[in-house]
């Protein structure tokens, strides 16, 4: 057991830290926050463009991609050794993830090679930006239970309906899109996916207010809008085992929750007192913070295990499935803990303080449980995939989707 | 990177497990806990055979001389089966600390025994029902005799010797005392695990030998706390995943309302939760298993992290493998009850979870140490 890197993987980390050396500053605990997207926040975008730029450039876009598409073909651990090399520079984050994260597989494997060679290059190089369109307001956890409808005419398809929680709707190029083009069939069977360029007549982005007041995602309307059959990414009625390849990828990418941990928890304990005794001498703060960082050291291994195999040259078991369940939660109960720590007054949020970041957690937190799979969702799948206990027992099974009962 | 055992290591563990299974470890298990026996002498017997208890120990004193990695795969085997034998009072407990802090004449006077079997050894700590500490214990040694009465001492049956936590004047020291002495009576203790041995054990001037630095006791003693939390971290996941198995099993085997019961979501989160437990102890388990192996200065907060997830993790499972059997779970007739009894059991022999979070935070103050 060791943690080093092998003389390959040494070689290649020198090589992406020596780029990074030369084209980005190093965070320093002042910059060390991720910043989320905001709509109207012109200036993140910018920033984001032009760095994706300069990866792209040199070759650090999309490092795992083909050569033709403005890759190096990376394995899988060099594609994590570049992650982690990136992260600890302080380079604008949160525009491309889930065009290239989401939309990109997809492209690579269901467009025809002359939409992989118009779309993928400025994919990666941030000339265009990708956004997803699944979930609406009947469908969220139920993804197959949607009803944006698309009827066929001609070379064309007509798309009404409405998605919801679009992360990035308002400043993309284009969208990934799953609609049913037949309620007669099953749920799962009457879905078909598109690619859609989101500046086509008749669609129309509004952003929807977060809890947090920030707004980083939006509801989109279609009204008409027209898709070229051309753009339909695998069989009509395939809807469903295209959506699967992106979900799979969504719940890797929303992987860790970012934001306060164990060690924030830790030294916030010892600089509150009460009536002279430090937080941190308190013994119910001690078991917590102890509980903390068994799980941040837990998720931190169970990561250092995935890699490990990914350095052999396997595949990882399915540990990894963990991340966003116990990470989430903990960052919702160091938030809380936090203001806690403040006793009457932890409410008070201060912009210059360094406390709002317990604030932050705790709201943020309350989404992170849902974003990318709800904890029961993903409770779900640990169960069904890595245990292989049976399905739930559904009352839409068979039934044609319009015969379905939806409460309303 | 490689946060994972060799594949020599593996095929070691795959050999202890499929030695074990054709054993039926879990059957002795049941046998031992039906009679008035706390050890089972032919499995512990196969054992010494295959060389298991010399595994840590160096060449030179018969031992194989292997690191403590191959006694980690040993012990997931061990734990996840229930064996039971005196393996780890004698070799994560005496066996680490005469390699740790023996004397050139000790090693050479008990490894080699070790090896072979003809010594079984356990460390004695425990006085009374307060978490031992370097305050308050009062079993003495003076002038090479022992005195005093030390209690929860597994093992103390079948083993030859102990190392004891005594008392020596101002300090603390450990010594080896001879079970078999005369002037040593043993006496066993009704404990909550049937098929493990507890005892008290009172010294009567009985001849010991101090072993380390005679003022060092108990900072000696919690570096073997360390190495037995990493060692026995992996007989507890060993124990949640056998427990996650048999809920897995049976969930998909017993029906209600018509259906498995592991296709209700309450019993698929239960499973989850359980999986996600083990999940973590079972990497804090490997990052302890590599700071005990190369000895690096995080051993403390590595130890203290894997146990208080193994802990946690094996108590989980092992409580909620009894939830997914219903009724059943609560018979002595399924084995549920086995491995409830033993994560206990080993949720205390090194102090309790309180006490390890404690230690976790101590060593987080004094090593100031990040993620």
């Amino acid at each position: 057991m060791d943690f080093n890197d092998t003389p390959q993987e040494a070689e290649f980390r020198a090589k992406c830290r020596a780029w990074l050396d030369a084209n980005a500053e190093l965070k320093t605990k002042k910059t060390n926050s991720t910043k989320n997207m905001n709509v109207g926040n012109k200036s993140l975008l910018e920033a984001a463009a032009e760095w994706q730029k300069k990866k792209y450039d040199a070759g650090w876009a999309m490092i795992h991609w083909p050569k033709e598409f403005g890759g190096i073909g990376a394995t899988p651990i060099e594609r994590i050794i570049w992650a982690q090399e990136e992260s600890k520079f302080n380079v604008p984050k949160g525009v491309y993830e889930i065009g290239l994260g989401m939309a990109g597989p997809v492209m690579m494997e269901y467009a025809t090679d002359e939409q992989k060679e118009r779309y993928l290059p400025p994919m990666a190089e941030g000339k265009e930006i990708w956004c997803q369109l699944f979930s609406e307001p009947s469908a969220g956890s139920d993804v197959a239970g949607l009803r944006s409808k698309a009827v066929q005419d001609g070379e064309n398809w007509i798309v009404n309906g409405q998605k919801v929680w679009t992360s990035g709707a308002h400043f993309s190029d284009y969208g990934i899109l799953v609609v049913r083009h037949d309620p007669g069939l099953e749920k799962h069977k009457g879905l078909t996916f598109f690619f859609v360029d989101m500046k086509s007549p008749g669609i129309e982005v509004k952003p929807i207010k977060q809890l947090t007041g920030g707004s980083s995602f939006n509801e989109v309307y279609f009204n008409d809008v027209v898709i070229p059959d051309s753009q339909r990414l695998g069989e009509i009625g395939d809807g469903w085992k295209v959506a699967i390849t992106t979900l799979m990828n969504e719940r890797l990418a929303v992987g860790d929750a970012d934001g306060v941990d164990a060690n924030e928890a830790f030294e916030l304990a010892k600089k509150h007192d009460k009536d002279g005794e430090q937080l941190i001498d308190n013994n119910a703060v001690r078991e917590s913070i102890a509980d903390w960082y068994c799980e941040a050291s837990g998720l931190k291994n169970t990561k250092l295990r995935t890699m490990s195999a990914l350095s052999r040259g396997d595949t990882p078991g399915p540990e990894a499935s963990i991340t966003k369940i116990v990470s989430a939660n903990k960052l919702q109960a160091i938030g809380n803990f936090g203001m806690d720590s403040s006793d009457m007054s932890g409410m008070l949020m201060d912009e210059e303080s360094d406390f709002i970041k317990f604030q932050m957690a705790w709201m943020g937190a309350a989404g992170l449980r849902i974003a990318g799979g709800t904890d029961e969702i993903l409770k779900n799948i640990i169960a069904e995939r890595v245990l292989g206990l049976p399905q739930e027992a559904r009352a839409d099974k068979g039934l044609a989707f319009k015969d379905i009962p939806s409460g309303s | 990177m490689n946060l994972d055992f060799s594949d020599d290591q593996k095929l070691l563990q795959e050999e202890a497990k499929k030695f074990l299974t054709k054993e039926d470890a879990l059957k002795i298990n049941r046998a031992v806990m039906d009679s008035d026996k706390t050890y089972d002498q032919d499995l512990w017997n196969k054992i010494v055979e295959l060389g298991w208890t010399g595994i840590r120990i160096p060449e030179e004193y018969q031992g194989l001389g292997l690191s403590h990695l191959e006694l980690c795969v040993i012990a997931e085997e061990l734990g996840r089966q229930l064996a039971p034998v005196p393996f780890s009072s004698s070799v994560y407990l005496f066996t680490e600390t005469l390699i740790e802090f023996g004397s050139e004449e000790q090693k050479q006077s008990i490894l080699p025994k070790l090896v072979t079997g003809d010594v079984i050894g356990t460390l004695a700590i425990a006085e009374t029902n307060s978490a031992p500490t370097i305050n308050n214990i009062s079993v003495e040694l003076k002038d090479g005799k022992l005195s005093g009465t030390k209690i929860a001492v597994p093992d103390a049956e079948v083993a030859t010797h102990a190392v004891v936590v005594a008392k020596n004047g101002d300090s603390v020291s450990l010594c080896v005392a001879d079970l078999n002495s005369d002037d040593v009576d043993i006496t066993v203790q009704r404990n909550i695990d049937e098929s493990r041995g507890y005892y008290s054990v009172s010294f009567n001037d009985a001849n010991a030998e101090i072993i380390g630095d005679e003022e060092s006791g108990w900072s000696n003693l919690e570096k073997i706390m360390d190495h037995a939390a990493v060692l026995f971290s992996f007989e507890q996941i060993g124990g949640a995943q056998a427990s996650l198995d048999m809920a897995n099993t049976y969930a998909k085997e017993r029906y209600a309302f018509g259906r498995p019961i592991g296709s209700f979501q309450s019993m698929k989160h239960k499973l989850a939760d359980m999986y996600v437990a083990l999940t973590l102890a079972k990497s804090n388990s490997f990052y302890g298993a590599w700071a005990l192996s190369s000895n690096a200065a995080e051993l403390p907060t590595a130890a203290a992290t894997a146990r208080v997830s193994a802990t946690k993790a094996f108590q989980l499972c092992s409580q909620e493998n009894i939830q997914t059997h219903g009724g059943n779970g609560f018979t002595w007739e399924y084995d549920c009850h086995m491995f409830y009894k033993r994560s206990k059991v080993l949720s205390l022999n090194l102090g309790s979870l309180p006490s390890w979070r404690e230690k976790l935070i101590k060593s987080l103050e004094q090593a100031n140490i990040k993620l």
